[in-house]
């Protein structure tokens, strides 16, 4: 399959640069990979994520091609003009036999890179006068690559999702060496069609198949079911792969608990997976906190003396009500409240005095640590610090039951 | 001089014989003093490590395991082998407690399993090339030898901040601790072969909550790319819950890790476990009344949920205690405290006598005993001995009888008498608890108790009274367990003769267990009992629940309160005229409403800065504004407004507002 690609490519290596775009796991960097090695072509390979820094690139691409001592002219914080003239520098020392490859996974962070880089790239031949092809590779179309400022335009490429019958045939390519390659296959196949309609990355698909084969085997090799019963093997396996469905493919419980649950087997949902544990505890004035914090962001500060004046009238909420506030809050999402809104709700919330000390300032930059409020001034800002409340109504009910408030009739929303 | 100003508050009504005085304490005091808070240091230790030892070992267990099945050569573990094995750590909502944990755990990995450890924190580390240098710099700076180091000091260019770097750095290293040479632990000789080809390398995120998810997500996709020359691991410190993992990474990046769960116990256990081993034992001389347990733990549970503060306030009021009561001497082991009675001093012994609870006593004795323990010093020194051990009896007996009257009535539906031990404990420390009206309740609902669990609750009982060692505590044990054997001769025929005999049965063990009473009454009752307990709620409620609006509202308004300057004060407790520039302002602007005109208020300043000059009032000069003093009066204003009593305002262009209410 890889090589029928390898080729087609092959023709067009001579372009100053290609785009392949396609799914995750369709075999972009694989083909790449293999096509470098086996035609023994000098490349330079660059995982975008990787290189945090232009610079970084650069080096990389020196060192592959020159030798780790062509990079070390490279000066402190390069930039592309320096690079270029080193690479022709480096070029004319060594010139090249063949075309020069610089393959680029994850192009897309390209973007985020300087202006210049992306669209220099592209014209790397032009520039540095060089038999050079750089081809980046992406999971995203080249329509979202084009700069502003316009750009040579690269030479695009398509890497189709695999067809069932393709992942068929290269996941039963890992056959366990003690079983035989059809057995194996056969077992893809049920795999196949239990994960198909959730799951077409190649590379999850293959961690599944290899957590779940031992289950697979365990007939075989109590003794029970011969290899060629293929049917009763599928009846055995499939519950326990669509319950893999549930835990291990959303990553709820970690592989090796699952190879640990297999082999008790008794474990009865006894293993939570990580969304169970969401329970958090939390110091008592920390929840008034929260409840107060959470009451700030949901309901207008308007209506705050509703809540809390002790006699204040009745107010009906038509009347009352500005046009934009009509929709909920809650689906507006948390907005912004001073630090002093804060502490007065808290205040008139708390059913004991409390003293403004300072464990209760504390305990604000606590939360915000927590990632349970998030500042949104900037932390430099001393003077009323504004913050957003970041939890769910879910959340801060369960909080409020602990304490016995009733956070529903402080909300403006549920009113 | 220290020691001097040090004993002053011990001495305030005889300041005629201080010195000598100072220093024959000042002797006596420090021995049993520092030996005490040694003595609770270490313990602290033990219990710190024994706290965190289970879930330490299996994080180790762990690490240990990553790193061994990264070794076998199985189909199935080679087919999981970019995965990088995690540890998610939840270790509760007190982040700066989690600090010692996780420098415990650094030193046990890197005594035990692995020399390269590193653990990051999310503030050093905001964008992905910090996380990368830090990672880097804490792996290679450890592990690297010294010729190396200046290797990388020379030519710093190598030292790029990629992974690659570390990889390579990586396979350099394990070539030369292969060599029998360089073994790094002794421990690990055994598994040489395991452990020195690849040793994991181990990378601890203090603070998952505050990483910058983009960043983190990044780094853990670059770190897949390296595993299979790299054997990483990762341990994840979570303050939250462990479902933040999940908020924070997507799935193709959650799927590049196989996470494992491990959860410390709470910090509520956590409490449980140091009022146990330090409060609720006979062990330890010093105590906390009820007043002062109250303000730790209810510091400890509204505010903070730290252990560590609450061992701090502990260590805190055993200061306090031994720095403010002569008698502390006392409060040591029993040998050394009786043979510290026989040291006591007439001063000391002065004290003794002014003590409440002495006093208390002495009036209980007769005529002549009483002349005798208020003149003769030998005889109260005896008198005092018999007391210490009065005292340290109660002791013995008070804790095996609580935790006792705890697992009776920690069954009890909605808990009358408190869910944890240490309620019951304030409750006893408070008065005597029989007259506690939730404990006749307790009472009768325990009569009320199914059979069977009665029996296991006093199983428990006489469990904990085997240990006890007094001899009324091993009395009280034979009939506890004449008790229960009494129980299970009955239990043949009661199955017959339905509850009535047994309910009679019931009865008369509480009638039983109720000398078990006398043994909880609160330790005010005891005579000597200050010796013992440390009793200043309000010093420890000060130290550790500070109030910064109040002690700046403190200062500004009587500067002599911090200042100690007695010039300052006036009779009439407001701010003298010679007060600092700044509390003159604070007094002026306390007078004005919302707003306050700054040409009048400068005026106003002008003129009482004038009379605290000594300016005659009729001279042309008073109260007028020179620039000396307007220069001061600008400063404290913008003095006050950083403190926030004020701020400018655009609704008036000379005015400023203030942001407090009240004044004069």
């Amino acid at each position: 399959l890889a090589f029928l690609f390898a080729s087609t490519l092959c023709l067009w290596l001579i372009y100053p640069s290609i785009f392949i775009y396609g799914h995750r796991a369709s075999g972009k960097s694989h083909v790449l990979h293999i096509l470098m090695k086996e035609l023994e072509l000098p490349h330079a390979a660059v995982s975008c994520v990787e290189c945090v820094s232009a610079a970084l690139l650069y080096e990389r691409v020196l060192t592959s091609f020159f030798g780790r001592s062509a990079a070390s002219f490279l000066p402190r914080s390069p930039s592309l003009s320096e690079f270029v003239r080193l690479y022709r520098h480096q070029r004319s020392q060594s010139p090249a036999e063949q075309t020069r490859y610089i393959v680029m996974e994850k192009a897309e962070l390209l973007r985020d890179a300087d202006a210049n880089l992306l669209p220099a790239l592209l014209r790397l031949q032009e520039l540095v006068d060089d038999n050079i092809t750089v081809i980046l590779l992406s999971e995203i179309v080249w329509e979202k690559f084009r700069p502003n400022t316009g750009c040579f335009e690269p030479l695009l490429l398509h890497f189709p999702d695999y067809s069932k019958g393709s992942l068929q045939q290269i996941l039963s390519t890992d056959s366990h060496p003690s079983y035989s390659a059809e057995l194996y296959s056969s077992y893809i196949n049920i795999l196949l069609g239990v994960f198909y309609s959730v799951c077409r990355d190649l590379r999850e698909l293959r961690h599944l198949a290899a957590l779940n084969f031992n289950k697979f085997c365990e007939p075989l090799t109590e003794g029970k079911v011969k290899e060629t019963e293929t049917h009763k093997l599928w009846r055995n396996i499939e519950p326990h792969l669509k319950k893999a469905m549930q835990t291990v493919y959303i990553r709820e419980v970690s592989s090796l608990q699952w190879e640990q649950m297999q082999q008790t087997e008794d474990e009865g949902g006894a293993l939570r997976g990580l969304s169970a544990h969401t329970h958090v505890e939390l110091p008592y004035y920390s929840k008034f906190l929260l409840i107060a914090a959470y009451l700030a962001s949901y309901n207008p500060a308007r209506t705050d003396k509703r809540f809390f004046v002790k006699h204040h009238g009745k107010i009906r909420k038509t009347n009352f009500l500005k046009k934009n506030e009509k929709t909920s809050n809650h689906l507006l999402g948390p907005k912004p409240f001073a630090l002093d809104r804060l502490l007065a709700i808290f205040y008139s919330v708390v059913d004991s005095r409390v003293a403004p000390t300072a464990s209760i300032f504390s305990q604000i930059s606590s939360l915000v640590t927590l990632q349970l409020l998030t500042q949104i001034s900037h932390t430099d800002q001393l003077d009323a610090p504004k913050y957003k409340c970041s939890i769910s109504l879910d959340f801060i009910s369960a909080v409020s039951r602990t304490v016995n408030f009733d956070i529903v009739k402080y909300l403006y929303d549920f009113l | 001089t220290c020691v001097h100003s040090f004993f002053q508050g011990c001495f305030v009504f005889k300041p005629s014989s201080k010195k000598r005085k100072t220093r024959s304490l000042g002797e006596t005091c420090v021995n049993p003093k520092s030996k005490n808070i040694t003595w609770i240091y270490v313990l602290l230790e033990v219990l710190q490590e024994e706290l965190n030892k289970k879930i330490l070992d299996s994080l180790l267990d762990f690490a240990k395991k990553c790193s061994t099945t990264r070794q076998h050569c199985d189909w199935a573990s080679k087919m999981r082998a970019n995965e990088i094995p995690t540890a998610a750590l939840v270790l509760g909502v007190n982040v700066p407690d989690h600090d010692m944990t996780f420098q415990s755990l650094f030193d046990l990995l890197k005594h035990s399993v692995t020399p390269h450890v590193v653990s990051v924190q999310a503030k050093e580390c905001g964008v992905l090339k910090h996380l990368l240098k830090r990672v880097l710099e804490g792996l290679m700076d450890v592990a690297v030898d010294d010729d190396d180091e200046e290797e990388m000091e020379q030519n710093p260019r190598s030292v790029h901040c990629s992974l690659s770097t570390l990889s390579d750095w990586y396979t350099a290293k394990t070539k030369v601790t292969a060599t029998p040479g360089k073994k790094r632990n002794v421990q690990d000789e055994d598994e040489h072969h395991h452990h020195h080809q690849t040793p994991p390398v181990v990378i601890i995120f203090k603070d998952l909550e505050g990483f910058n998810p983009r960043v983190l997500q990044d780094f853990i996709s670059i770190c897949s790319r390296y595993i299979d020359r790299l054997p990483l691991m990762f341990i994840f410190g979570i303050a939250t819950s462990p479902s933040t993992v999940q908020h924070m990474l997507p799935h193709s990046v959650s799927s590049l890790l196989c996470i494992e769960l491990f959860q410390s116990l709470s910090c509520t256990q956590h409490l449980a476990t140091v009022i146990d081993k330090l409060i609720l034992t006979a062990q330890f001389p010093f105590k906390l009344n009820g007043k002062v347990m109250q303000v730790l733990i209810s510091i400890f549970l509204y505010h903070d949920f730290s252990v560590r503060n609450f061992i701090k306030g502990l260590q805190l009021a055993l200061l306090e205690h031994f720095h403010s009561q002569p008698l502390s001497i006392l409060c040591c082991k029993k040998k050394e405290a009786l043979l510290n009675v026989t040291l006591l001093s007439g001063r000391d012994l002065e004290t003794v006598r002014q003590l409440p609870s002495f006093i208390r006593f002495v009036e209980k004795q007769e005529a002549g005993e009483q002349v005798k323990l208020m003149t003769d010093d030998d005889h109260l020194k005896e008198a005092c001995q018999k007391l210490i051990k009065d005292l340290r009896k109660y002791h013995k007996s008070y804790y095996p009888v609580l935790r006792c009257l705890h697992t009776l009535t920690s069954l009890l539906p909605r808990y009358p008498l408190g869910k944890q031990i240490r309620e019951l404990h304030l409750i006893c420390l408070e008065k005597n608890v029989w007259e506690n009206e939730d404990y006749q309740s307790a009472m009768k609902l325990l009569k009320m108790l199914a059979k069977d669990e009665l029996i296991t609750s006093l199983r428990k009982c006489s469990e904990i009274l085997s240990s006890a060692k007094s001899k009324k505590m091993k009395k009280a044990f034979t009939e506890l367990d004449e008790l229960l054997a009494k129980f299970k001769h009955l239990d043949g025929k009661l199955e017959k003769i339905n509850d009535i005999p047994s309910l009679t049965l019931c009865y008369k063990k509480i009638e039983r267990l109720s000398p078990c009473r006398c043994h909880l009454p609160p330790p005010e009752s005891q005579t000597l009992y200050e010796v013992c307990y440390y009793s200043s709620s309000a010093t420890v409620r000060r130290h550790l629940n500070a109030t910064p609006r109040t002690s700046i509202q403190t200062a500004l308004s009587s500067p002599c309160f911090y200042l100690q300057n007695e010039s300052l004060k006036n009779e009439d407790g407001t701010v003298s005229n010679s007060a600092p520039d700044i509390c003159i302002a604070y007094k002026l602007h306390l007078e004005c409403g919302r707003l306050i005109n700054l040409y009048d208020w400068l005026e106003a300043y002008a003129t009482v800065v004038s009379a605290a000059e000594g300016q005659d009032p009729d001279c042309d000069t008073f109260g007028k504004v020179d620039d000396v003093k307007h220069a001061r009066f600008i400063r404290s204003v913008s003095e006050l407004e950083f403190l926030g009593f004020i701020k400018s305002t655009r609704q008036k262009t000379d005015h400023v507002a203030r942001l407090t209410w009240g004044g004069c």
